[in-house]
């Protein structure tokens, strides 16, 4: 058994829908306990008071707005190696989920700034990259949509998503490489004595889960929808090249 | 049950409320937009089998 029989869409199609079911299932519950956990059962932080409940949405959605994106490059790379017409479909497939969670990680940290920072934004390397990667996002989706063949349009997707990947990865490190700016370093390390206060970070890993679950469930149900457009397409056109 | 969330209850409450938005939405349009896909492509497959 081999990772590459996936690549084949029937059997995709099947695989998914047999695991979907538990992860749509798996993702609800750790989203639920996690986001009640740290809403009501969490205290508040001495500096930033209730305001800290945000990390449970801001961070998990962040961290998918990256992963998202590198999701999508190895499955663009996959494409551009091997032709796999299933991986340039289920990065096409990821693309309005990263949207989605790079809107979240957007809105939230504006909404938690204003009231930290004194400001709803600031052109500081994080929020910059990742505003960036955001325009990134929607270049990548509207290319798809511009362009009719697709294997053409998976062709030109994959180098975009080559080059934006030095956004996913800039606003990962961005606090890093330059050390300004108003954006702290990261919420989780593998550095114990950097990471945030066990009492916040237990439900945050909870809903870490929940969001990673969420994203699989997506991505899996978004690419099986792709594969049947595909065909669709495919249907359409033979139908009418029989008709001419 | 409620938690006092103090002077910054409007910016905790509107976070939650925008992002519990956004991810309804973007599982309820995929959700919507399988369905749709998955009905056409049952029509076209019967109506092709249909017309030979």
């Amino acid at each position: 058994m081999s990772l590459w029989e996936y690549a084949n869409p029937k059997k995709f199609l099947a695989t998914s829908e047999r695991v979907l079911p538990a992860f749509w299932a798996l993702s609800g519950l750790c989203l639920v306990v996690g986001l009640v956990w740290g809403f009501f059962f969490t205290p508040d932080d001495f500096r930033q008071g209730s305001t800290v409940k945000i990390i449970y949405l801001h961070v998990p959605s962040a961290l998918m707005a990256i992963n998202a994106w590198l999701m999508m490059l190895v499955a663009s790379l996959i494409w551009l190696v091997r032709r796999h017409h299933v991986s340039a479909l289920a990065a096409r497939a990821a693309a309005p989920v990263g949207v989605a969670m790079t809107l979240i990680a957007l809105v939230t940290g504006a909404i938690w700034g204003q009231p930290m920072w004194g400001t709803w934004w600031a052109w500081d390397p994080r929020l910059t990259s990742f505003l960036i990667l955001f325009l990134f996002y929607l270049g990548y989706i509207a290319l798809w949509a511009a362009i009719d063949n697709p294997d053409t349009a998976a062709d030109l997707t994959s180098v975009l998503c080559l080059v934006g990947s030095v956004f996913a990865l800039l606003s990962r490190y961005a606090v890093n490489f330059w050390n300004q700016g108003l954006h702290q370093g990261a919420s989780l390390s593998l550095d114990k004595e950097k990471n945030v206060a066990d009492v916040f970070y237990q439900p945050l890993l909870v809903c870490i889960a929940g969001f990673v679950l969420l994203f699989v469930a997506l991505v899996l149900y978004r690419t099986g929808t792709e594969i049947r457009a595909r065909r669709m397409r495919a249907l359409i056109a033979r139908e009418r090249a029989g008709a001419a | 049950m409620m938690p006092d969330l103090g002077k910054y209850a409007d910016t905790v409450l509107s976070a939650y409320a925008a992002s519990i938005v956004l991810l309804v939405a973007l599982v309820a349009l995929s959700l919507w937009r399988g369905r749709r896909v998955r009905a056409d492509l049952r029509a076209i497959e019967a109506r092709m089998r249909r017309d030979g």
